[in-house]
């Protein structure tokens, strides 16, 4: 990353650096108490690729317990402690920060602003991640080791946790705190730090679903935090919110979970939605087809998120009308989803195709996330669900939609950014073995766990009976190949770019891109934009 | 960069251990047959339906199958044609169209339409789900760590209660990482044993935490929630014992509670009525009697295998946050209501749970086994009626 630093104080693009007095603090200095958005952006993205990392091995720990029936490295306790902490570590410390770091990189870059608008907050709300992910990830070593009630923290499981529990609630609440500064700055920004020009309706659309992820992240983090506090409080301070024995409701913190929970599936996708709408474009060298009914697709999905929570449910015995109306909300999410898949497609069709890692990723996206959506509709509806739910099937669905989803739209946001970010190219060649050997590894992983889900196999168990275990030992054989891709990718593309090996950066690599980010050079210069700049009528091209 | 040769050598040394480690796994597999009623080998499909509901489930599955496919040919074709023929490396090139309000109404209209069959097509099966009424007999299912509690409430067999666990020889396979058998992780000591063609209805309920109640052969699966009840119900058609397990996390023995359904004829299921009531009456403990301090020995043996030796294990030791009962103050007391106390409510929000459900002669049983076993040599005895005051 120190390309960007190098090229700091040489005459950028736009605004004149002689009277520049901001000038960066060196060494520890510059990341503690960083403030530029690029920075923090890059922390971001460190941070959760480190988190994937130690997410990745408590997968792969699973994964080696259950190669074959019978227990052989973890005792079963153990085993609920590694899946409860990779959910939690995948979600909140990985994909999240993820999406945040492109966020604090690319919004600023895309709508033509100097900076986030609340630069220091910025920096807070990256900073309380570290103690958080520390707290989590030390629960391990606590008394009766980490929280070990699935990521979903039923009660009263959660009552009979350890104190690590207490801790991973704690860690929770600081890293909720973190998400809703995070969104509060991206809001803000988006609405108030556009370019003249860059109208609502102009704006890219991975800025647009990031404003829409950013209301779903304000909406729900203190929904997840209120049902967090109970359990806290029910497990110290004599309350009894989801405790039976005193009169409390189990089922109301699942209500009271979904309802946080469901949102969050789509805070976890939407700018993944928006990365694939900036790519297919770029590389089919042809206009994102349906630009404002992927805005309102965006906003169908987001509101329709909150109306569809108790389909995770479908099995506590909820009344037969609730059972039909979630089922019917949830079905009609495949409309709008459906939209997007059809406006990807129409894009490309007849478009003047090359497929660059960028696209390999985005088109491998579209292909791979289309076939969780396909499960996802045999999910929505109930009487199916009822066979298949908490069973390997919904395992296999939400890793479709979420690594061949979110994670799959960060590579392919990340090849197409990089460029610009620390201004030399990848290796084509290493980007497309890491696209082919995740795609493979991804499928042999998952593509087993729907046949092991509708053989009746449950999920969150250490150890199963004697049919299921060829597909256990592929979905095994599969995940360390995935993982190991994983580790390919760190140390053969983005560590020689870190390094700043590689060939240089044009400021606009990419033919077909369209976007104020290729206005300015490449690496990126530490400030951007600090004079607003005059766009053309499309707010794609700086004028002057 | 010389990094990039000593990751390739790793990479190969990883693919080959994993080579490796499929080769024994696939050697291991070999050895396992279907289990009728359960899981087969490598199985592709939902199990065969046993039950109306499933087999309206397995064409709702079927029927959405060719609903994707569909879908899935339609929408990858034109996209694998674009990439395969609108290509720059082709001279394609670019149009210009990007938006059209009426191919935007229409991809909005025919999904929502389909959507739409689909909510009417299962519709009349998750009402039918949720018909509990006019059942044969009623069963109560109790979830408790780990194992479940039957209670037959109504109906033929009325009276009738049991536990049903994992076999423990299986647990100890399990742990020794050495499984075998067809059942295995299946076996449990007592079936649920229900006649075919009648309508059963299922009451969940549970001790501890929430448990689910699966059988995938009846498409059935029903959480099982502490503090409430919740109903559901199947009417098996065929005879046969039917498997499944516990589908909702409960804690480190989640795994190891399965659900074993015996389908039995009219005529057979009449006389295990008969049988079980039979037994019942000259089982039935006398907790009022005094019972010598061996017979306590002997029954405590074996209820502290059935339930104890999972967690505190069979050494009396326990494991990481488990206590060990082998030389515990609590154990070991003069004043035996200190242990009946904790046997009776539990301790630790529950991670030791409350054991009111076995009998009073199985509670004294214990303690007394616990009391001078291992390195405990208190010669106390517990009696029977002293847990009966207890429970006061």
């Amino acid at each position: 990353m120190s390309a960007v630093l190098d090229h700091h104080g040489h005459p950028g693009a736009h605004g004149d650096h002689a009277h520049d007095d901001h000038h960066t603090p060196s060494g520890w200095r510059r990341w503690v108490f960083a403030t530029n958005h690029k920075d923090i952006g890059t922390m971001y993205l460190l941070f959760a690729f480190t988190m994937l990392m130690v997410g990745g091995v408590l997968a792969l720990c699973i994964r080696a317990e259950l190669f074959q029936p019978g227990l052989q490295f973890f005792n079963p306790e153990l085993f609920n402690q590694f899946t409860t902490m990779h959910g939690l570590i995948m979600v909140f410390g990985a994909i999240m920060p993820a999406f945040v770091g492109f966020a604090n990189w690319m919004i600023p870059l895309q709508i033509g602003a100097s900076d986030m608008a609340f630069a220091r907050m910025n920096n807070f709300s990256f900073w309380l991640l570290i103690p958080a992910a520390v707290m989590l990830v030390a629960s391990f070593f606590m008394p009766g080791g980490a929280p070990a009630a699935g990521w979903t923290l039923y009660a009263p499981l959660t009552l009979q946790m350890g104190p690590s529990m207490d801790a991973g609630i704690f860690a929770m609440h600081i890293m909720g705190a973190s998400s809703i500064m995070g969104s509060i700055n991206i809001i803000v920004t988006v609405l108030n730090m556009r370019a003249p020009g860059m109208t609502l309706m102009k704006m890219p659309l991975f800025s647009w679903t990031w404003l829409i992820t950013a209301y779903l992240l304000i909406a729900v983090m203190p929904v997840l935090a209120g049902a967090i506090t109970m359990t806290l409080t029910d497990r110290h301070f004599g309350t009894t919110f989801f405790n039976p024995a005193g009169g409390g409701d189990p089922i109301m913190y699942q209500h009271i979970f979904w309802f946080f929970g469901h949102p969050e599936v789509y805070i976890m996708i939407l700018p993944a939605f928006g990365i694939v709408s900036a790519i297919i474009p770029a590389f089919a060298r042809k206009r994102l087809f349906g630009y404002t009914s992927m805005v309102y697709a965006t906003a169908s999905i987001a509101i329709l998120s909150f109306i569809v929570w108790a389909h995770h449910m479908y099995t506590t015995g909820m009344p037969v009308t609730g059972q039909l109306f979630f089922m019917y909300a949830t079905m009609l999410i495949a409309v709008p989803t459906g939209v997007k898949i059809f406006n990807w497609v129409a894009t490309m069709w007849r478009g003047s195709m090359t497929f660059e890692t960028p696209m390999l990723w985005a088109v491998g996206f579209i292909f791979v996330f289309t076939m969780g959506g396909f499960t996802g509709l045999i999910l929505s509806m109930a009487p199916v669900d009822q066979q298949l739910q908490d069973t390997y099937y919904v395992v296999a669905h939400f890793h479709y939609v979420l690594v061949a989803g979110s994670l799959f739209a960060m590579f392919a946001g990340y090849y197409y950014w990089a460029p610009k970010w620390m201004g030399v190219m990848y290796s084509e060649t290493r980007g497309k073995i890491h696209f082919w050997w995740s795609l493979i590894a991804f499928n042999i992983t998952f593509f087993p766990m729907h046949f092991l889900g509708l053989a009746g196999m449950p999920r969150r168990y250490a150890d199963y009976p004697m049919q299921f275990a060829d597909f256990n030992m592929w979905a095994s054989v599969g995940g360390f190949a995935f993982g190991l891709a994983q580790v390919y990718f760190f140390f053969f593309v983005v560590l020689p770019a870190m390094r700043g090996e590689g060939v240089k950066a044009p400021q606009k690599p990419w033919e077909g891109a369209e976007g104020l980010e290729w206005e300015v050079p490449s690496p990126a210069p530490h400030h951007t934009f600090e004079t607003p700049p005059k766009l053309d009528a499309t707010a794609t091209r700086v004028i002057g | 960069m010389s990094s990039s040769k000593a990751m390739t050598r790793w990479a190969a040394a990883g693919a080959l251990a994993l080579s490796g480690m499929m080769a024994s796994g696939a050697a291991l597999a070999e050895k396992v047959n279907d289990l009728p009623g359960g899981p087969a080998v490598n199985q592709l499909d939902l199990h065969p339906p046993v039950t109306q509901i499933a087999s309206d489930v397995h064409s709702l599955h079927v029927w959405l199958m060719w609903v994707c496919t569909v879908i899935f040919i339609l929408v990858f074709g034109v996209m694998f044609y674009a990439i395969l023929k609108h290509r720059k490396s082709l001279g394609h090139k670019s149009a210009h169209f990007h938006e059209s309000v009426g191919v935007e109404i229409a991809w909005t209209v025919v999904p929502f339409i389909i959507v739409v069959a689909m909510g009417f097509a299962a519709t009349k099966t998750v009402v039918a789900q949720k018909d509990t009424s006019n059942a044969d007999l009623t069963i109560k299912v109790t979830g408790y760590q780990w194992k479940w509690g039957y209670d037959y409430l109504k109906g033929e067999g009325e009276g009738i209660a049991f536990l049903s666990q994992l076999d423990p020889a299986q647990r100890a396979l399990s742990n020794a990482g050495t499984p075998q058998g067809d059942n295995y992780l299946l076996k449990v000591d007592n079936p649920l044993v229900v006649p075919v063609g009648q309508k059963v209805r299922i009451i969940t309920t549970a001790a501890d935490v929430i448990h689910s109640w699966m059988v995938p052969a009846f498409a059935l699966k029903q959480d099982a929630i502490p503090g409430f009840v919740r109903d559901t119900w199947f009417k098996a058609e065929q005879t046969g014992d039917f498997y499944g397990q516990c589908a909702e996390l409960c804690g480190k023995e989640h795994a190891y509670m399965p659900i074993h359904v015996r389908v039995l004829s009219h005529t057979d299921y009449s006389a295990w009525v008969a049988a079980e009531k039979k037994k019942a009456a000259a089982a039935a403990d006398d907790p009022t009697r005094t019972w010598t301090h061996d017979e306590l020995m002997a029954r405590g043996d074996k209820v502290y295998a059935a339930n104890c030796a999972v967690c505190h294990r069979a050494d009396g030791k326990g494991a990481g946050p488990i206590k060990p009962l082998d030389g515990a103050a609590v154990v070991l007391d003069a004043d035996h209501t200190k242990q009946l106390a904790v046997l009776l409510h539990g301790q630790n929000n529950g991670a030791m749970p409350s054991w009111a459900a076995l009998s009073d002669v199985e509670l004294a049983a214990v303690a007394t086994y616990t009391k001078n076993s291992w390195s405990n040599h208190s010669d106390q005895t517990v009696q029977p009626a002293e847990v009966t005051a207890a429970r006061k």
